[in-house]
């Protein structure tokens, strides 16, 4: 009885499941060839006749990286408000289309082909995970369009249509190991979520290990979202290293702080360099957890420039006194910024004009003065090492002395030569 | 030595993870064969739970003890609303059950999202559970060992309940019968619904307990869910010192393999393990023979 119910049940079921499947597969392959078909010599549809123009902001507003995401549209929609405030872009008011990327890459894909050439943005700024931004590549490749990328990533990319505005990784992870070094550490053990980024970071930090003579003591990684670290803690006590690198994304970090501290590990006896937590996730992964432990980004909400007092004023005043300024949100709204900068450097919204003026556009942005490398699209970011303070944001106790030139490939950096192969 | 200590503790702590995830599971599954895929919210629930007592307690001592009944309360008060709204239309409907319930485990999972916001959220530690103690030189976490100890308590009490009170005795009773129970005079209505309210309490117990090892955010429970059904049908349905034995095992198991290559291949061959022993004993470690025709 019970089994012909179930098989019954099923066909219907493995129909659908099916058809899902099919229909996924459909709009995945039929993208990139619709794009196609548009692009050679289709001028695009963008119209700056009247007296606005329309930009694309593109972020998970739902899904797991919502957490993330949306204060990085917060930030964008600062940004906008404020450059529509002074007069908007060439005397052009900014006309903001959002659309949801909803934690999935070909989500991002599909709206970001919407905002090119539905909504006929001049250009479309978001993008958080690399996979979204994997994703959204060769859709603004075939369209000839512009994104502006907002976010630290493992480098070793630069598309003629993307604007990098967050750290590579010479921007970030190098100078993280640079500052270690230089406190005298001999022994890290690297600790990580299992997915791209980490495993490209870790590749490169053990490069630099092997080169700078420093011993890596063990690398581990855990799966994405997992709470389980009982076993990587014990590992990682047993090593007795000087330091830890911490790669891990997300909720992850909660539980490996909440049971390194559990089993009697401080930021005294073994403290732990992270380059994923920011202000914006102290209080969830819980102050008394990560106080005086040590993170790796190019803005801190605490920087002391008039350009960031400014930033951190305007926003509290736009979502309220409790909410912080992140790396990731510092860099959204610099990219705003940097896109007018290049525009109005052009005289125009097309986007091959705007590619030719990008090499040396600045901005006083809140984390200092960056500098727009025509080379790779990236940017010069001022690298700093930082310290979580009682009050959950984080101070800084290292910044490089110059900003650093982005470098993606690592190329300039002799010890990397077989990484970038 | 010391490794070897802390990595065997490491085992059972996780394995007592386990069993308090599946306690609830192995009643509402593996007793009424309800496959309730939000157990796992039920669970974020009672992390959540913990989190609003800690708003209006502050001291995290005294709000940790306060949560674990409430948590057990608001857990099992869902779990009632869910099986009085849906689950109770569904009976001997297994695969619209599963569809049904994951669709819950959305609504649960936007509802936190919507209430608390996306973050996780701090829920702190008691003072007196921060730190360790030494046992011949390796740190046992106090966190670990309050789980632990906790999951022996629901353990107890769950057995106290099934083997010494008349509602245990009609569980019991409903499990092996339902027909015959029901001409026996007992509501089997009623009884469903006891059972759906201790199981899914005990996820809410699980929730507050989670909260002390990990984040506490609107996906807590689909962290906890693979492993509880894998407990569950390891241990053999219906079957409590199945579930206690599955969990201990696999979370000793799960240390070892990840001590000895990567968490990530640890996994994969506690799955490996698992898919070879049900192929090898589908019906689990222990087996009940029922008298039931289904």
């Amino acid at each position: 009885m019970r089994v012909s119910v179930t098989k019954r049940s099923l066909i219907p079921l493995a129909a659908a499941i099916m058809a899902t499947a099919v229909a996924g597969c459909g709009s995945q392959i039929s993208d990139p060839a619709a794009a196609n078909s548009t692009t050679s010599g289709a001028s695009s549809c963008v119209d700056t006749s009247g007296s606005s123009v329309k930009v694309g902001f593109i972020n998970s507003l739902s899904g797991t990286m919502a957490i993330s995401e949306n204060t990085v549209f917060d930030s964008l929609s600062l940004a906008a408000e404020e450059i529509n405030a002074s007069g908007g872009v060439m005397g052009k008011q900014l006309q903001v289309i959002s659309e949801d990327g909803a934690s999935e890459p070909t989500k991002f894909a599909e709206r970001a082909g919407k905002l090119i050439q539905q909504d006929c943005t001049a250009a479309v700024f978001g993008g958080w995970t690399s996979s979204s931004r994997k994703a959204m590549l060769p859709v603004f490749e075939a369209n000839d369009a512009l994104l502006f990328y907002p976010v630290q990533y493992e480098g070793l990319e630069a598309s003629k249509n993307i604007f990098y505005t967050g750290a590579t990784t010479n921007q970030q992870i190098i100078p993280a190991l640079d500052y270690l070094a230089e406190q005298g550490t001999k022994s890290i053990f690297l600790v990580g979520s299992d997915y791209v980024f980490p495993r490209t970071a870790n590749k490169i930090i053990q490069a630099y290990a092997a080169a700078h003579g420093m011993e890596v003591l063990g690398e581990e990684y855990a799966p994405l979202g997992s709470t389980e670290f009982s076993t990587i803690v014990n590992k990682v006590r047993d090593s007795k290293a000087d330091a830890v690198f911490n790669t891990l994304n997300g909720d992850s970090n909660v539980a490996f702080f909440r049971q390194y501290k559990s089993v009697g590990l401080t930021a005294e006896s073994m403290p732990v360099v992270s380059v994923s937590i920011a202000e914006e996730e102290v209080p969830g992964v819980g102050l008394e957890n990560v106080e005086g432990q040590l993170t790796a980004w190019d803005y801190y909400q605490t920087i002391d420039t008039p350009a960031n007092k400014k930033f951190v004023a305007a926003f509290k005043t736009k979502f309220g006194a409790e909410r912080v300024t992140s790396d990731p949100m510092e860099a959204a709204y610099t990219s705003l910024y940097l896109w007018k900068a290049m525009v109005e450097k052009a005289g125009s919204f097309d986007v091959d004009k705007v590619q030719a003026a990008a090499d040396g556009v600045t901005f006083d942005a809140p984390e200092g003065t960056v500098t727009v490398s025509g080379e790779n699209n990236h940017i010069t970011k001022t690298p700093r090492i930082g310290k979580i303070n009682s009050e959950g944001l984080i101070e800084t106790v290292w910044s490089s002395p110059q900003a650093v030139e982005p470098d993606p490939f690592l190329a300039s950096y002799e010890w990397a030569k077989e990484l970038a192969k | 030595m010391e490794l070897l200590i802390g990595q065997m503790f490491a085992g059972l702590s996780l394995g007592s993870v386990l069993l308090l995830a599946a306690l609830g599971l192995s009643l509402t599954f593996g007793q009424m064969g309800v496959i309730n895929m939000a157990h796992g919210e039920l669970m974020m629930a009672g992390a959540y739970t913990a989190f609003v007592v800690q708003r209006s307690i502050s001291d995290a001592g005294v709000s940790l003890l306060v949560s674990i009944p409430v948590g057990f309360l608001v857990g099992g008060l869902l779990g009632l609303v869910l099986e009085g709204l849906l689950l109770r239309r569904m009976y001997h409907r297994p695969l619209d059950t599963l569809l049904v319930t994951f669709g819950v485990a959305l609504i649960l999972q936007q509802a936190a999202r919507d209430i608390f916001g996306a973050p996780s959220v701090d829920v702190r530690a008691p003072a007196w559970l921060q730190g360790n103690m030494e046992l011949l030189g390796a740190p046992i976490p106090l966190t670990r060992l309050f789980i632990l100890l906790l999951s022996l308590v629901c353990l107890a009490g769950l057995v106290l309940i099934l083997r010494a009170t008349p509602l245990g005795r009609r569980i019991r009773a409903v499990v092996l019968n339902r027909d015959l129970a029901e001409t026996s005079g007992i509501s089997s209505r009623r009884t469903d619904q006891l059972t759906f309210f201790i199981g899914s309490g005990l996820a809410g117990v699980a929730g507050v307990a989670v909260t002390l090892i990990g984040s506490t955010g609107p996906y807590l429970g689909t962290n906890y869910i693979v492993d509880a059904f894998l407990v569950v049908v390891a241990g053999g349905l219906g079957q409590i010192k199945g579930a206690v034995i599955a969990a201990f095992a696999l979370g000793v198991l799960q240390s070892v393999f990840e001590f000895s290559t990567t968490a990530s291949i640890g996994k994969v061959l506690i799955l490996v393990l698992v898919v070879v022993f049900l192929q090898l004993r589908p019906q689990g470690i222990f087996s009940l023979k029922t008298r039931s025709l289904a």
